[in-house]
């Protein structure tokens, strides 16, 4: 009977923990610092979460292209289709490796950073220090951050798509020799901006949304101590990604199931 | 002085953010129409324009000299009216050229194949191809053939 006791526990847990997250949701959307005081912590964090993101999207999102590039060439010159290229590499890019990789790559970079600087916060007791000072931390250190990730996470995402159509196209048009005007043509005429180019944005929306969510929940939420935060952040990581795999097939059956 | 840098530098990257969404909506999905100077206008009327579709290109002997602007349905006679734009350093397209739809590979997409033909004059702004071959329909084909009417 142990184990039914182990399951209702971990079951508990699992409501309780939604639970406070969802009233700590509550606490740093409604809580957003007002717009002259907030602004310049706003500003600091969309600097670490944002910019400082850039390089490693910038790269990724570069090779992604470059390798949708080559494969596509190698399967569509078999058809001798190889002028779909453009339209594939878009397509591809704008509606599902654009928002899914930079959130993977998001909750890798900036995710597991917040976690681990605010759990750091919680282990040293700057956060209740805070409290005691009459400063609500939710206000001070989360909501900027939840923020900034949410901002972010779009911006980055169009870059990391921007960037890859450029590498397939290095690789496409410049090594392959597929003709530039049926690579823009083809591109132009399939892709379509409301529902291709702003679906991708509204997922990455979401994606930034749930990543930074779950990073600033689970540093606030954890166990104090240096072992607390390294199985927070991990958990960071994981819930993450999960989270974002799962939307992403939710999200693309909304957008593109056609039904 | 550290946080100017910094708001000048999260102002880049937004700045960065909405050029990138600017991209994708001009270059990639093509939400502005294309500019048509330096290019001239001509008609072509089709009996079926099958897959067809507006910014396919248009070529002669295999080099592209052009793109199809739009396609509608001309009222009067029931046939598919595509207007193209012509490159005006091609200039002396022979008036009794014709435009032949063609397909590219087996399952690319359908252009505009303009066949050379011998006149003097030459086609102008607004003129209008003499003759047209549409686009093969396979599953036409398949029918004539599968029923006797194959010539």
């Amino acid at each position: 009977m142990q184990w039914l006791a182990d399951l209702g526990r971990q079951g508990r847990q699992l409501v309780e923990s939604l639970g406070r997250s969802s009233q700590f949701l509550y606490g740093s959307i409604v809580g957003a610092p007002d717009f002259r005081s907030g602004f310049p912590l706003l500003m600091k964090q969309l600097y670490f979460i944002g910019v400082l993101s850039l390089a490693i999207i910038v790269v990724s999102g570069l090779f992604i292209g470059m390798v949708l590039g080559l494969q596509g060439y190698t399967i569509l010159s078999d058809y001798g289709s190889e002028s779909a290229i453009g339209q594939m590499i878009a397509l591809t890019l704008v509606r599902e490796l654009g928002p899914v990789v930079t959130a993977l790559l998001f909750a890798g970079r900036a995710g597991s950073a917040l976690t681990a600087e605010i759990g750091l916060m919680k282990a040293t007791e700057q956060l209740s220090s805070m409290e005691m000072m009459g400063v609500d931390p939710l206000r001070r250190v989360i909501a900027p951050r939840f923020w900034a990730g949410f901002l972010a996470m779009p911006v980055l995402a169009v870059i990391f798509s921007v960037v890859g159509i450029w590498g397939g196209m290095l690789v496409g048009v410049e090594w392959l020799g597929v003709f530039e005007g049926s690579f823009w043509g083809n591109m132009q005429s399939s892709v379509s901006f409301t529902s291709d180019v702003l679906n991708g944005v509204i997922k990455s929306v979401v994606f930034g949304f749930v990543c930074t969510w779950i990073a600033v929940f689970q540093g606030y939420d954890c166990v104090p101590t240096s072992a607390g935060i390294s199985s927070a952040t991990t958990k960071t990581v994981v819930f993450s990604s999960l989270a974002v795999l799962g939307l992403d097939f939710v999200l693309t059956a909304v957008m593109f199931g056609d039904f | 002085m550290a946080q100017r840098k910094a708001d000048l530098v999260v102002g880049l990257f937004m700045v960065a953010g909405l050029a990138a969404l600017l991209f994708l909506a001009l270059q990639v999905s093509g939400l502005a129409p294309r500019s048509s100077e330096a290019s001239y206008t001509l008609y072509a009327n089709f009996n079926d324009a099958g897959g067809l579709a507006p910014r396919a290109r248009v070529s002669m002997a295999g080099v592209t000299i052009g793109s199809i602007r739009d396609i509608t349905l001309d009222r009067e006679t029931f046939q598919a009216r595509v207007a193209v734009d012509i490159d005006v350093s091609v200039d002396n397209i022979p008036a009794d050229s014709a435009a032949v739809i063609r397909t590219s590979g087996l399952l690319g997409e359908q252009y505009i194949d303009v066949s050379v033909g011998g006149d003097m004059e030459s086609l102008s702004e607004g003129d209008t191809f003499y003759s047209t071959q549409s686009a093969m329909n396979l599953e036409r084909m398949i029918s004539n053939f599968a029923s006797g009417q194959g010539q």
